[in-house]
């Protein structure tokens, strides 16, 4: 089975996850423009990290026969350094209209101060005005409301629920999610956010339509092979297979085909000239040495 | 007189892309020959939107024209979407140097991969090449093999431009990350001692690791090499390989020290004089090389 990773940080992974990833069917990637752990304290920065995204991280990929996109936005934290942020808002056009970004994104509440509410609203209009969809990281801290937030002031804007995915859900917020007609992103992060045990259950209750798998795996303790390891545990559990498909797949693509960025054709079929720029050579892999296929031990599956 | 490279570049595009997509480029160029900064960088970005990826696949009659509008301008492997982009950029405004050079560094620094490779690979159309040069020098450090490929490969640029040490660099990178080096445009012509002593440092680093080593790396030795490489290269003249014999064969005559004809006349062998068949079976070398 062939599997996308819509949510997951790459530039702080390495290539041991690039290789597993690769061996057990990730085809493509979404890396949303996101913080770093460390708040960024420079305009540059910033230009620097949104280049790296559409420049070496998107060849780093190919080497393994992955196909990088990315989002592009100011995510929620950084927005509360205003004068930094007012200065990222001036750089994202820039970057917003380049290929293989698939969304405005990650943007959305943290804290759900005023300034991310200012900056959410701004990057709205930019989404509407580039016409791309939107990715929604909804908050740690009281995430009912600021998942229910998020969904209103989208509508305030006049923003269509089916250009949006509002990730990050669990069982207390998805159904809401779901009924106001938004793609409803799921991420499988051990202790955190949702475990792979209540994936299953959640597919089983509210089936395959608009919902999409993530790992948003970053620099935290995080598991790149979330994606597939939820399939084979979803598989496991008597799931039908062409739900496991929606969810780990068609979904994602989907969701994101309005950008006119993401196409199956990217990765199944390439053109001569993405081949020539992303899929040649190996400077990452280098000389001889192919990509190593581990079968994970039965164990291994589970994400608590 | 013939026909700038931008007027090239609209000839091969209006005769491709549909109507909408040419009146779009030609309302963008339009804007940015005004001088319009952010309308450069937004078309730029959006230029494969509207073009599409296709191959140029230019004409033996195009690509005369490009060697007449700018000896050395090879656009065999571009694309369409390049050759689009390039086309925006060779509107705006070059008459105010620092203005161009600051518009195009903002672009290099922000350059998504395949911007990147067009960006590189137009190095040689740019005005002001002096003001490129660092530029250039930076896409060879670059990690992105296209984008090292766009500056090294089929690009008159570096030879033209680039200081010795510069030129060294390029070449001892392209043998290090294992691509060809029959495409770099002035090859033979930029030969000179300190590559010559580089590589054969790295030939014997490769050798102590049990590594192979190019035969392509001889032709950059054999013009500008002193004993300790005519000494090399005899060794190489017994190798058990076919293209290291030939290689060894085709440097050895092209060096002028009186060792390499006699390493030659004591192997049995004797030198190809003309440069130009030289060049012909290098090509040949380096092609059967890659497959």
């Amino acid at each position: 089975m062939r599997y996308i990773d819509p949510h997951i940080h790459m530039v702080s992974r390495t290539t041991d996850d690039y290789e597993q990833m690769a061996a057990q069917g990730v085809v493509a990637v979404i890396e949303p423009a996101f913080w770093q752990g460390q708040p960024r304290t420079q305009i540059g920065t910033f230009q620097d990290y949104f280049s790296m995204l559409v420049g070496f991280e998107r060849f780093r990929a190919a080497q393994f026969g992955i196909r990088h996109y990315c989002t592009m936005g100011l995510n929620s934290k950084e927005a509360n350094n205003v004068p930094l942020a007012e200065e990222v808002m001036d750089l994202l056009p820039l970057f917003a209209t380049k290929e293989g970004v698939v969304a405005i994104g990650e943007i959305g509440y943290d804290d759900q101060t005023e300034a991310e509410d200012k900056f959410f609203r701004l990057q709205i209009e930019l989404a509407k005005e580039v016409g791309l969809p939107i990715l929604v990281h909804t908050p740690h801290r009281d995430k009912k409301r600021g998942t229910y937030r998020s969904m209103d002031v989208l509508e305030e804007h006049g923003f269509s629920p089916e250009m949006a995915i509002i990730d990050h859900n669990n069982e207390e917020t998805c159904k809401e999610v779901l009924d106001r007609g938004y793609w409803c992103g799921f991420t499988i992060y051990p202790k955190t956010k949702m475990g792979n045990e209540r994936m299953v259950e959640v597919v089983r209750q509210y089936g395959s339509e608009r919902v999409i798998i993530d790992s948003s795996a970053d620099w935290g303790v995080s598991d790149s092979l979330a994606v597939p390891k939820t399939a084979r545990l979803m598989l496991e559990r008597g799931i039908p297979v062409d739900q496991i498909e929606a969810v780990c797949y068609r979904n994602a693509i989907a969701a994101y085909a309005s950008s006119g960025q993401f196409q199956e054709d990217d990765w199944l079929n390439p053109s001569p000239i993405d081949q020539r720029t992303l899929f040649e050579g190996n400077s990452v892999l280098r000389g001889g040495q192919t990509p190593r296929i581990d079968e994970p031990a039965k164990e291994g599956l589970l994400i608590r | 007189m013939s026909a700038a490279p931008r007027d090239v570049l609209k000839s091969w595009l209006s005769s491709r892309l549909p109507e909408a997509a040419a009146d779009w480029l030609n309302d963008r160029a339009a804007a940015i020959t005004a001088g319009d900064r952010k309308a450069l960088y937004l078309a730029f970005g959006l230029a494969v939107r509207k073009t599409g990826k296709a191959e140029l696949s230019l004409s033996a009659e195009e690509l005369a024209a490009a060697e007449q509008a700018r000896p050395g301008w090879n656009a065999s492997s571009w694309s369409i979407d390049q050759a689009a982009r390039v086309f925006l950029v060779l509107h705006y405004p070059s008459t105010d140097a620092d203005d161009f050079r600051k518009t195009l560094d903002q672009m290099f620094a922000t350059g998504e991969v395949h911007e990147l490779v067009a960006l590189y690979q137009a190095l040689p159309l740019f005005p002001h090449p002096e003001l490129f040069v660092e530029r250039a020098a930076e896409g060879i450090r670059s990690n992105i093999r296209a984008v090292f490929l766009a500056v090294a490969h089929n690009n008159p640029f570096p030879a033209e431009q680039f200081s010795d040490d510069q030129w060294n660099q390029m070449v001892l990178k392209a043998l290090f990350i294992g691509v060809a080096l029959d495409p770099i445009v002035g090859l033979d012509r930029r030969a000179n001692a300190e590559l010559a002593r580089i590589l054969l440092d790295y030939a014997h680093e490769r050798w102590a690791a049990k590594r192979p080593v190019s035969p392509e790396l001889w032709r950059c030795v054999g013009p500008a090499t002193n004993a300790e490489g005519i000494a090399d290269l005899r060794k190489v003249l017994d190798s058990e390989l076919a293209t290291d014999r030939e290689a060894a064969l085709l440097a050895l005559s092209a060096s002028s020290l009186p060792a390499a004809q006699t390493a030659l006349t004591e192997e049995n062998q004797s030198a190809v004089t003309d440069p130009a068949v030289r060049a012909t079976r290098w090509r040949q070398l380096a092609a059967s090389v890659s497959n």
